[in-house]
């Protein structure tokens, strides 16, 4: 059992299976083998796994996958809430960061 | 930027210039920095120049492997790469680690695309293949890079340890090599930096609750501020680093899923143990209030080490922290108000 599952159903990623080609790039990049190929094309086998890093959809060159992605950090978080912007793990102001 | 460079061991002429070469041992001043590093001393200072480096005696058709400035990130590369004859990019990522700057842009397709021009790498070697971190994928397009300058940009390992076995089976990496896990000794390599996110209020609040503590009803007594008022400081402090010490290390055998319930696990738990021990005071008051202080501050503190796991994503992170951060709130201000309570009233 994979101990490390953050909480279910709540990512973005998508996959449009139709405009895939095939070319394996997702099942390369991602850290956490959210998909595996079937039919020569890409399926999400574990959604919940995802930790929306974003190199999926960065290296699809058929633009099949979209995710919203960012850094799953409380503190960029408040970072973000503070300074009214995007949450961003600022690890040039110090903090915890990745 | 580091000035030290004891790590270059010579130089190598090249189609378009002298490349430094590196050594791939670390000297014992390398471990020290290492170490200072972990513990967040200099951290965001330690940083190399960007360029291309030598490891070995590379020609014209040795490997050229892409990594970020970081001087960690570069020493365990340079490391890895023990034995072989191989060329190291180094791009500008400011000083942040690969999968870091991916994130934030500077390990991007634009910094690779920049430095294979900078460098001219299609005069220093024959083939058109670069070799990237896998981690950096979230910053870089594979089939971008290859568009703009020609070269072929394959993932390799997560870990650079891994690179001498992905090279021996052809450039291919197996899944454990492409999956990122979490083991205790990687999240107690990440408590460190964790345990100064306080930085000077860890001084100020207990300084504060000394002050505190020398209240009592209908008066001042110094005494008291540091008997029991040292208490309150331990108190503090074991809330602290329950949180960022405790819950990180023990993450995958709480139970829950948010690490906001793990750190107030771990804290009530605590704060049981400190209640036996006497250390939490006498009225039920107090203790109820060290309770919710003690359990927000731990649960606060886990909650932060999202950003040092590996499996946490933004959209859970958000609803997490949707219920998690008004409750600390709520816990903390309870618990301070009874306990700056229990200074005046007897209860």
């Amino acid at each position: 059992m994979n101990r490390f599952v953050y909480l279910p159903g709540v990512v973005t990623l998508e996959l449009d299976t139709e405009k895939c080609n095939g070319c394996r790039m997702c099942t390369i990049v991602c850290p956490h083998a959210v998909f595996e190929i079937a039919d020569r094309k890409a399926v999400i086998r574990n959604r919940d796994l995802c930790m929306e890093c974003g190199a999926c959809a960065k290296n699809c060159p058929e633009g099949a996958i979209t995710v919203k992605s960012g850094v799953g950090c409380a503190a960029g978080i408040i970072n973000g809430i503070l300074q009214n912007t995007e949450p961003s793990c600022d690890c040039s102001t110090g903090g915890s960061c990745c | 930027m580091n000035t030290v460079k004891d790590f270059i061991t010579g130089e190598v002429q090249t189609g378009t210039g002298v490349v430094p070469v590196v050594s791939t041992t670390w000297s014992r001043r390398d471990r020290l920095e290492t170490l200072k590093v972990r513990w967040s001393v200099g951290r965001m200072k330690y940083r190399i120049l960007p360029g291309l480096y030598a490891v070995g005696t590379p020609d014209r058709s040795s490997r050229v492997f892409v990594t970020a400035n970081f001087k960690l990130t570069f020493d365990h590369l340079r490391r890895a790469l023990a034995g072989l004859d191989a060329w190291i990019l180094v791009l500008d990522t400011k000083g942040i680690n690969v999968w870091c700057a991916a994130g934030k842009g500077t390990f991007s397709t634009k910094e690779v695309v920049r430095r294979i021009r900078i460098h001219h790498l299609d005069k220093v070697v024959d083939h058109r293949k670069i070799i990237l971190p896998q981690l950096s994928a979230t910053g870089v397009a594979a089939h971008e890079v290859k568009r703009m300058t020609g070269f072929t940009v394959i993932y390799g390992p997560v870990k650079a340890s891994d690179i001498k076995d992905f090279l021996e089976s052809g450039l291919k990496a197996t899944d454990d090599m492409r999956r990122v896990t979490f083991p205790l000794v990687e999240r107690l390599k990440l408590i460190p930096v964790d345990i100064f996110y306080g930085k000077y209020y860890m001084l100020l609040v207990p300084v504060a609750f000394l002050l505190l503590s020398g209240f009592k009803p209908g008066g001042y007594s110094t005494d008291l501020v540091l008997n029991p008022g040292w208490k309150s400081i331990v108190n503090l402090y074991a809330g602290y680093l329950t949180g960022c010490v405790l819950a990180p290390a023990l993450l995958p055998w709480l139970p829950f899923r948010r690490f906001s319930w793990k750190g107030l696990t771990t804290g009530w738990f605590v704060a049981i143990l400190l209640a036996f021990a006497g250390m939490l005071g006498t009225s039920a008051t107090e203790m109820i209030s060290w309770f919710l202080m003690i359990g927000a501050l731990s649960s606060f503190m886990a909650m932060n080490f999202t950003g040092s796991s590996t499996f946490t994503s933004l959209s859970g992170v958000k609803k997490e922290m949707k219920t998690a951060l008004p409750v600390q709130i709520t816990m903390a201000s309870l618990g301070l108000a009874g306990w700056i309570l229990t200074r005046f009233i007897v209860l």
